[in-house]
């Protein structure tokens, strides 16, 4: 089946299986490969991308349910721009990643958190992150980066 | 160009983010090759069985297929078995028992996952269905699943030939003084400890994309590894028979290790191998149910402990005896973990005179255990210092009483301990004393009275730890049965614009040795960060290497890098004597300016570089162009990182759930290079130390064998509202052998943290009459606990 949707700003589509995954989508067609795999059900979040301004976990969307939104990765964050995102800056900032394999979803997930729960506490923050695993930071430093991000997204 | 302060002990922001956050990062599973085919894996659904038959001719006709090959193929190929590393002598004098390991299951099936038959087709859902029709006889064994049970006689047997399961029997320490000593101890606490077993569940899940071309004869593998050079050589010598200077192994992005992808994989040599038979480059990238399955996991020990006392709380012996599961096979490093890395920290900290521990390995129809974060010392730190707490709780001495009276004192070193090793340097009242600061252990009191009135128990927890790092000293390795010598390779390779490649053996997969690297050449060339590249990874870059593992780049990794900039520099001084025409001894040498003694003449490192690749009037007799130093650096002792954790829970009686409110780790690491990459490590660390002692616990059914945690849903991952905000922070001493002074702080945190953890719950719910917990201390069992303590103190 053909499958168009537009992708960091481009029109994209392709022939896939009726089976394909958003993130098999972008990371096998789009060769968009900054959005990670790290589990099979859904819950590590290594793969959060934004459909249509939200921020999903693409493993549990088919890529045929994204038909004609807006999809955002983590490449296309910055807008094409060779400055990071402030939430990417944040990261980098406050070492909020290590092995960098979360850090995209992470990233993509922090940005949307921004937008549901301006001026998010810590506890939020930890709350909402809840679906995205890390298993090199302990999270302090990615809690540390996000309040930071925020701060420098004016809330946004 | 940098504008940030990059000098060694400086915080500098990672070099290798910028990749990472934008999606540039190059992990195994984003490279695909022109060509490339995949690879699906059948797995046994069975923990023990024997295989009948294998019928692949209906999967054979599916579509997109093009080869299945199954353990007999592989064996009449010549393709020889995974090998184990480490030789561990039996007590009877004996080598341990060391069955076959083949990369495909013959004959038999030893654990669920274990691998059947390799499917390559043209897409890998092609891969996936086809296995599905290939039909393997099976007659199913009766499963043994933990080392206790399966050491029983009249146990089913893993390997036929191995009888009680038993890999080996090993000891070490003294044990007639131990028992001297027990007989005239005042006091003696003893305790059967749990060590629960964990799956080190790295967040990118291993991949593998093996190619052959035939026109150059030569083998690329790209791996999810923490040492591509130990895989080629293992690959190439032991299993697949291949020439090594014909084999390429690349081991590129790698989203954490954790120790599991330190070892050889089934998957890697089948690949390889597979790659030329098919005449195609093959891909396979593991969904997370087979990371759970097949990774190497870790921990699993049953002990039971005991520590003799004088009337005043001085340790006058220990006895351990340990049975480790060593899974259905010897993974790569399985043997050493329990033996070599875990009696020889049964010191601790401490004074302890003599220390016997007896190790029995068993094998189980499970998935092979072998080193994860910690290795061996997490299962020593558990064992001391639970010891330690329940003695002090049951001689009415405070936690930080009793250790003070027994720690090693700052001016002992260097300390032999009683098993084996000899301890360098330390200052362990120093960390204690901070840590109780930071801690506010002063104010606890109040906070646990004031918790108590909102009807919740609060306790502290101590852990005042020690490891040994830097792998190893090879001639103490040797001596201790390990096939390798664990020396690093580094080479710093000048260019003639002043710019520098710095290759190394170590390996990073989250540590940030792109950065920490960098500021050592930088700043010991006197050269900008900025112009300084680390490159690791690759057998065809960098000469040789032994990887990363046990908290080692640093102390041996970045030992040789300092060994091959005193080359550099030795030989700038040379170049420099003869540009400034003086003579070699009057070059002196600060911040990348070679300068003649007393004169304003000067040369700078860069200056130098570009001479050295232009060498249009050089003496070449006397001196050879080119500026290009490697070295290599076997180091003479461990390092041995120290610190103290204490942990403050808050536990709810009414359910049993902890929350840990306070976590301070004050540690001695030596010299710091980027404080904040050291304190990101400690974070890391704490989080898998705190995920053992509260969340997580591999399980599989005693019956069946089934991996009964084997998702995410299961298998309870520490998330980010599972953990406190850490306090952390370091008092070091610098290590006295290696020539930066530092001493490795990957693994601290997951070494220190699970006893501070549970004894904080036993301290907590002391009051209640709990005086044991095991790991991890899920509500359920500390529910449990509460309520059978209660029950013993109303009877």
């Amino acid at each position: 089946m053909k499958v168009s949707m537009t992708v960091n700003g481009k029109a994209a589509s392709a022939d896939v299986e009726p089976r394909t995954l958003l993130v098999e989508y972008l990371r096998d067609h789009l060769e968009l490969t900054g959005t990670h795999v790290g589990c099979d059900t859904g819950q590590c979040g290594a793969c959060t991308v934004h459909l249509d301004g939200r921020a999903v976990k693409a493993c549990s969307v088919l890529a045929g349910q994204a038909e004609g939104a807006e999809v955002t990765t983590i490449e296309g964050l910055a807008n094409g721009s060779e400055e990071l995102h402030p939430m990417q800056a944040a990261f980098r900032e406050y070492h909020g990643l290590q092995c960098g394999f979360c850090t995209p979803g992470m990233v993509m997930a922090a940005v949307d958190l921004v937008k549901t729960h301006p001026g998010a506490s810590d506890e939020t923050i930890r709350e909402q992150l809840e679906g995205n695993i890390c298993r090199c930071t302990g999270y302090e430093n990615i809690v540390r980066a996000v309040k930071a991000g925020a701060a420098s997204m004016g809330g946004q | 160009m940098s504008d940030q302060d990059t000098a060694i002990g400086a915080p500098a922001k990672r070099k290798e983010d910028r990749r990472f956050l934008t999606g540039e990062g190059r992990y195994t599973d984003d490279i695909d090759l022109h060509g490339q085919v995949y690879a699906y894996f059948l797995r046994s659904p069975h923990a023990h069985a024997r295989i009948n038959g294998i019928d692949t001719s209906e999967a054979m006709n599916a579509p997109g297929v093009l080869a299945i090959f199954t353990g007999e193929d592989l064996a009449a190929d010549g393709v020889g078995g995974l090998p184990c590393g480490w030789e561990i002598t039996d007590v009877n004098g004996e080598p341990m028992k060391e069955p076959p390991h083949p990369p495909l299951a013959q004959g038999k099936v030893r654990y669920v996952g274990d691998h059947v038959a390799v499917v390559i087709a043209e897409s890998y859902y092609q891969a996936k269905d086809a296995a599905e029709l290939v039909d393997v006889d099976y007659d199913m064994l009766d499963a043994v699943v933990s080392p206790a049970d399966a050491l029983e006689p009249g146990k089913p047997l893993v390997h036929d030939d191995i009888p009680n399961n038993q890999c080996y029997v090993w000891e070490l320490g003294d044990r007639g003084a131990v028992d001297d000593a027990f007989d005239k101890a005042a006091h003696v606490t003893r305790l059967d400890l749990v060590n629960n077993r964990l799956i080190p569940n790295a967040l990118e899940p291993r991949a593998a994309v093996a190619n052959y071309s035939k026109g150059e004869d030569q083998y690329t593998l790209y791996t999810t590894s923490q040492n591509p050079h130990v895989i080629r050589l293992l690959m190439s010598a032991f299993v697949l028979n291949l020439p090594e200077h014909k084999v390429r192994v690349v081991a590129p992005d790698v989203g954490g290790g954790f120790g599991s992808k330190i070892f050889h994989y089934a998957e890697e040599a089948v690949l390889t191998w597979a790659s030329r038979k098919v005449g195609r480059p093959i891909k396979w990238t593991a969904e997370r149910v087979e990371s759970f399955l097949s990774d190497a996991h870790g921990r699993d020990h049953v002990t039971h402990a005991e520590l003799a006392l004088d009337e005043n709380g001085k340790f006058l012996a220990m006895r351990v005896d340990t049975k480790a599961n060593m899974g259905a096979y010897l993974s790569t490093f399985a043997s050493s973990v329990p033996t070599i890395l875990y009696a020889t920290l049964l010191a601790g900290q401490y004074t302890t005179p003599a220390i016997h521990c007896q190790v029995t390995a068993a094998f189980t129809n499970t998935s092979p255990v072998d080193a994860y974060r910690g290795a061996g010392r997490p299962e020593a730190t558990y064992v001391v210092e639970r010891l330690v707490s329940a003695a002090g709780r049951e001689m009415g001495l405070d936690q930080a009483e009793i250790r003070r009276r027994n720690f090693i004192p700052k001016d002992a070193f260097p300390y032999q301990t009683p098993v084996a090793l000899n301890y360098d340097v330390g200052d362990y009242d120093a960390t204690l004393t901070e840590a109780m600061k930071v801690a506010d252990v002063d104010g606890f009191d109040a906070r646990r009275q004031e918790a108590l009135r909102r009807g919740r128990y609060r306790g502290l927890g101590y852990s005042t730890y020690i490891e040994a790092c830097g792998l190893a000293p090879s001639n103490i390795a040797g001596a201790l049965g390990a096939r390798a010598g664990l020396y690093e390779a580094g080479e710093i390779r000048l260019h003639p614009t002043g710019k520098v490649t710095v290759f190394t053996g170590s390996h990073s997969h989250g540590q940030g040795h792109e950065t920490t690297f960098a500021q050592i050449v930088s700043d010991r060339l006197g050269l900008p960060f900025d112009d300084v590249e680390v490159v690791h990874g690759d057998t065809d870059r960098i000469a040789f290497g032994m990887g990363t593992y046990g908290s080692r780049s640093l102390a041996v990794g970045g030992s040789a890098l300092m060994k091959a900039l005193d080359k550099v520099i030795d030989k700038s001084r040379k170049i420099a004597a003869h540009m400034l025409e003086a003579s070699e001894a009057d070059i002196e040498y600060a911040d990348g300016v070679f300068k003649v003694a007393g004169t304003d003449k000067s040369i700078t490192t860069a200056e130098i570089a570009f001479s050295a690749y232009v060498p249009h009037n050089y003496p070449l007799e006397e001196l050879e162009p080119g500026l290009d130093e490697s070295a290599f650096y076997d180091p003479t002792n461990f390092t041995y990182p120290a610190g103290s954790h204490i942990c403050e829970v808050e536990v709810d009686p009414e359910t049993g759930k902890v929350q840990v409110v306070n976590f301070t780790a004050v540690d001695d690491f030596g010299n710091v290079i980027n404080p904040m990459i050291v304190e990101g490590q400690v974070h890391g660390g704490l989080a898998q130390g705190i995920g053992q002692a509260l969340l997580e616990g591999c399980v599989y059914d005693p019956e069946s064998g089934q991996l009964v945690t084997g998702t995410y849903m299961d298998y309870t991952m520490p998330r980010a509202d599972d953990l406190p905000s850490f306090k952390v922070g370091t008092k070091n001493t610098p290590c006295t052998h290696n020539p930066l002074g530092v001493k490795g702080c990957g693994e601290a945190g997951a070494i220190g943290s699970p006893p501070a953890v549970i004894d904080a719950i036993i301290d907590a719910l002391a009051p209640l009459g709990v005086t044991n917990l095991d790991m991890p201390a899920t509500p359920a069992r500390v529910w449990e606990a509460i309520n059978k303590a209660g029950a013993t103190r109303a009877a």
